[in-house]
C-alpha cells in the first residue's frame, strides 16, 4: 500500500479529478495548501505598496491505494496537472504500513480498496 | 393668550393664503391686489416642546415689515410647494444613488471570490467617471431642450433641442444647453434635476459591469463609463425624457402620449441591459462555462446572503426611484407610485420563487429570488404613476415568471454567460415593463403629458396608440442602444482588448489587474475550483458559442 501526496495548481484541480476518475480512481482527500518552490513569490501591491507573496496557493490531494494502482494514479495526476510551467507541484509516494476503514474494522488493502 | 391669538390670526394667513395662492400670477400682475395687507401680531418665542406653535404667520417672508399682503402669502405659498418639490427630489435622488451600494453588493454576491475586489471596484468607480462624464456632457445632451422644469421653479433656460425636420415633423435629436452646469445654468432648479437624472444615469451605466464581470479588462471598462455616461445614455434619454422624438410620437403622429416611460424601464434598465447583451456576447463566456458541446456548467457566485443584502439596498432606494420621478412632493400620487412599487416588488419575488420551486427546479432558489424582486422592480418602473394595485401586482407577478425563463434563454439558447442575471433582469423586464405600461394604463393619471391632451390610457382602457407607442420605444432602444454599444465595444476591443488573458483569468482578475485579494488570509481558492467541474478547453482557445 501506498500513501501519494500531490500538490499542484489550484486551478488544476478539475482536470485532475476527471483524469483520476478515468482510471477509476475515486477517492480521495483535498485540502488548501500554501507553499513555496521554484516559481518564487507573487508581486501583489496593497494601497500603493508593493510586496511579495512567496507562499502560493496550492492544492494538496492524498490518496491511499493499493499497489497496483499507484502508477495509474500518478499517470492521471500528472496528465491532469502538467502544464509544462514551473509551478507545477510535486507528487510524493510513501510507504503506508496499515489503513483501517472506521465503519467496518477492515484493515489493509481492503480498507484502502 | 397670546398663543390663542396667534392661532386666530394664523388661521386667518391660511385661509387667505389658500384663497390667493392659485391667483399668484394674477396677484404679480395686479399691483393693486397686492395692496390688500394686514398687519402681524408680534410674536414671541418660546420654548415649544408640542410643535403646536412652531410655525406661524411670523414665518412668512413679507416686503414690508410688520404687515402681510395678499403678494406676499402667494409668494410664500409658492415658495413652500417649490421647496417641497426640491426637497422630495433631492432626498429620493440620495436615496437612488445608494442604489449602486445594492448594485455592487448583488454583482460581487453572485460572482466568484477571486474577482470580488475587481467586481466592486468597478461598481465604486463607474460613479465617479459617470458623475464627471455627465456633468461635462451627457446632462446638456439629455436635458439641453427640455423646456421650463414645471415642479422646480420654472427655470426656461434648457431651450434648445437640436432635431431634423422630415414629412414636416420636427424629430428632436439631442439637447444643447447646460453643459458643466456652466454660465446661465447655474440655478437650483436645474441643479436639483442635474442630481436627480445623474444618480439614474449611474443605475443604468453599473448594469453591465455585472454581466461582464470577471473577465473584463478593468482599463478597457473604465473607458466605456466615460462614453456610456456622456453619449450613449444620453441620447435616448433625451428622446424620451428631453423632449426629443419618441415623446413626440403623440404630438406628431397621434400615437398616445408619445413613448412614455415614468421613471425609466427603457430608458435606465433596458439601456443597462442591452449594453450587458451586446458587452457580454461580444466578451465570450467565462473559461468553464460551456463544455465543447455547448452544455452550461454552474459556477456559483461566492457571497449570496451579500446578493441578498443587495436586493434590499435596491429595492430601498426605488422608492426613491419610481416616487421621485415625479419631480414633485405636491404631487400626491407619489403614493400610488410608491404601493405599486411596493406590490410589484412582492409579486416578482414570490412569483419567480414559485416558479423555481415548483415549475423549473425542486428548490426555492435564493438566486432567483432576488432577481424576482429586482425584476418585479424593473418592470414596475415604467407603469408605476398609471396603473393600479391590482395591476400592479399582475405586472410583477409575469417579470418574475419573465425572468427566470430569460435567464435561461440567455444561458441555453443565446449562450452569453451573464454572471449576475442582469440582461434577464433588467433588459428583459426593461422591455416588459414599457409594454406593460401600453397595456395597464388606467386612464388615472398623466393628463397633457408629452403636449397630448387627456389621460395615459393602455390597450386594456382603449388607446392602442399608446401600445404601439411603447413598442416603438422599446424597439428603438434595444435598435440604438445594442449598435451604439457594440461600436463602443468594438473599438475598446480593437485597441486596448475587452478581455483579460487566461492565465489572469485562471488565477481570478483580483491580484492581477487589482493587486490585491478580497480576502486575503482566507482559504478560498479550493472551494472555488472544487465547485468547478473540469475546465476541457485549452487555455487561450476560442471559445464557442
Amino acid at each position: 500500500m501506498k500513501l501519494i501526496i500531490a500538490i499542484f495548481q489550484p486551478h488544476k484541480l478539475p482536470e485532475v479529478k476527471k483524469c483520476l476518475d478515468e482510471v477509476e480512481v475515486h477517492k480521495m482527500t483535498v485540502s488548501n495548501a500554501l507553499g513555496a518552490g521554484e516559481q518564487r513569490g507573487d508581486p501583489e501591491s496593497y494601497r500603493g505598496v508593493k510586496h511579495e507573496t512567496n507562499l502560493l496557493k496550492k492544492v494538496r490531494l492524498e490518496i491511499a491505494v493499493n499497489d497496483n494502482f499507484v502508477k495509474p494514479t500518478v499517470d492521471a495526476i500528472i496528465k491532469g496537472a502538467r502544464t509544462g510551467n514551473i509551478g507545477d507541484g510535486k507528487i510524493f509516494i510513501l510507504d503506508l504500513p496499515e489503513a483501517i476503514r472506521i465503519r467496518t474494522g477492515e484493515t489493509g488493502s481492503e480498507a484502502v480498496g | 393668550m397670546n398663543n390663542n391669538r396667534r392661532r386666530t390670526s394664523f388661521a386667518l394667513a391660511l385661509s387667505l393664503g389658500c384663497l390667493v395662492a392659485p391667483l399668484a400670477v394674477l396677484a404679480q400682475s395686479v399691483p393693486t391686489a397686492a395692496s390688500v395687507s394686514a398687519s402681524l401680531p408680534a410674536v414671541t418665542h418660546e420654548a415649544d416642546s408640542t410643535g403646536a406653535n412652531t410655525g406661524t404667520s411670523a414665518d412668512v417672508s413679507v416686503a414690508t415689515p410688520g404687515r402681510v399682503s395678499l403678494l406676499d402669502l402667494a409668494n410664500q405659498a409658492g415658495k413652500n410647494k417649490v421647496a417641497i418639490n426640491m426637497t422630495w427630489t433631492l432626498l429620493t435622488g440620495f436615496l437612488v444613488m445608494f442604489m449602486s451600494a445594492g448594485f455592487a453588493l448583488v454583482e460581487t454576491g453572485f460572482t466568484r471570490a477571486k474577482n470580488a475586489c475587481h467586481t466592486i471596484g468597478m461598481n465604486l468607480l463607474i460613479y465617479p467617471v459617470a458623475v464627471i462624464a455627465f456633468y461635462a456632457l451627457g446632462f446638456g445632451l439629455m436635458f439641453g431642450g427640455v423646456g421650463p422644469l414645471g415642479t422646480l421653479g420654472g427655470y426656461a433656460g434648457m431651450d434648445h433641442e437640436a432635431g431634423i425636420t422630415l414629412f414636416g415633423k420636427t424629430f428632436g435629436l439631442f439637447g444643447t444647453r447646460g453643459f458643466c452646469l456652466s454660465g446661465s445654468s447655474y440655478d437650483v432648479g436645474l441643479f436639483t434635476l442635474f442630481l436627480f437624472q445623474l444618480v439614474f444615469m449611474d443605475a443604468a451605466a453599473t448594469i453591465p459591469t455585472g454581466a461582464m464581470a470577471e473577465r473584463w479588462k478593468f482599463s478597457s471598462f473604465f473607458l466605456y463609463g466615460w462614453f456610456v455616461a456622456a453619449i450613449i445614455y444620453p441620447l435616448y434619454g433625451n428622446w424620451v425624457w428631453g423632449g426629443g422624438w419618441l415623446s413626440t410620437l403623440g404630438t406628431n403622429f397621434h400615437l398616445g402620449h408619445g413613448h412614455v416611460d415614468f421613471a425609466g424601464s427603457s430608458v435606465v434598465h433596458m439601456c443597462g441591459g442591452v449594453i450587458a447583451l451586446v458587452g457580454a456576447w461580444m466578451i465570450g463566456p467565462r473559461l468553464g462555462k460551456y463544455d465543447e458541446d455547448g452544455s452550461p456548467n454552474v459556477i456559483p457566485g461566492h457571497n449570496i446572503p451579500m446578493a441578498v443584502l443587495g436586493t434590499f439596498v435596491l429595492a430601498f432606494g426605488w422608492f426613491g426611484f419610481n416616487p421621485g420621478s415625479t419631480l414633485a412632493g405636491t404631487d400626491l400620487r407619489i403614493a400610488v407610485i410608491a404601493v405599486n412599487t411596493l406590490l410589484a416588488s412582492a409579486s416578482g419575488a414570490v412569483a419567480s420563487t414559485l416558479w423555481m420551486w415548483l415549475v423549473r427546479s425542486d428548490k426555492p432558489d435564493p438566486g432567483m429570488m432576488c432577481n424576482g424582486m429586482l425584476a418585479g422592480l424593473v418592470a414596475i418602473t415604467a407603469p408605476s404613476a398609471y396603473v393600479n394595485a391590482f395591476s400592479a401586482l399582475l405586472i410583477g407577478l409575469i417579470a418574475g415568471i419573465l425572468v427566470v425563463e430569460a435567464a435561461f434563454f440567455v444561458e441555453r439558447k443565446l449562450k452569453v454567460d451573464d454572471p449576475v442575471g442582469a440582461i434577464a433582469v433588467h433588459g428583459c423586464n426593461g422591455a416588459w415593463g414599457c409594454l406593460a405600461l401600453g397595456l395597464f394604463a388606467d386612464g388615472s393619471y398623466g393628463d397633457g403629458l408629452n403636449g397630448v391632451a387627456g389621460t395615459v390610457k393602455g390597450l386594456f382602457y382603449g388607446d392602442g396608440g399608446q401600445f404601439a407607442a411603447e413598442f416603438i420605444g422599446v424597439a428603438v432602444n434595444f435598435i440604438f442602444v445594442g449598435l451604439a454599444s457594440y461600436v463602443l465595444f468594438k473599438m475598446l476591443d480593437l485597441t486596448i482588448g475587452n478581455r483579460v488573458d487566461s492565465d489572469t483569468e485562471i488565477k481570478g482578475l483580483d491580484v492581477p489587474e487589482m493587486g490585491v485579494e478580497a480576502y486575503p488570509g482566507f482559504d478560498t481558492w479550493l472551494t472555488e475550483f472544487g465547485m468547478v467541474p473540469p475546465v476541457i478547453k485549452k487555455r487561450g482557445a476560442k471559445h464557442k458559442r
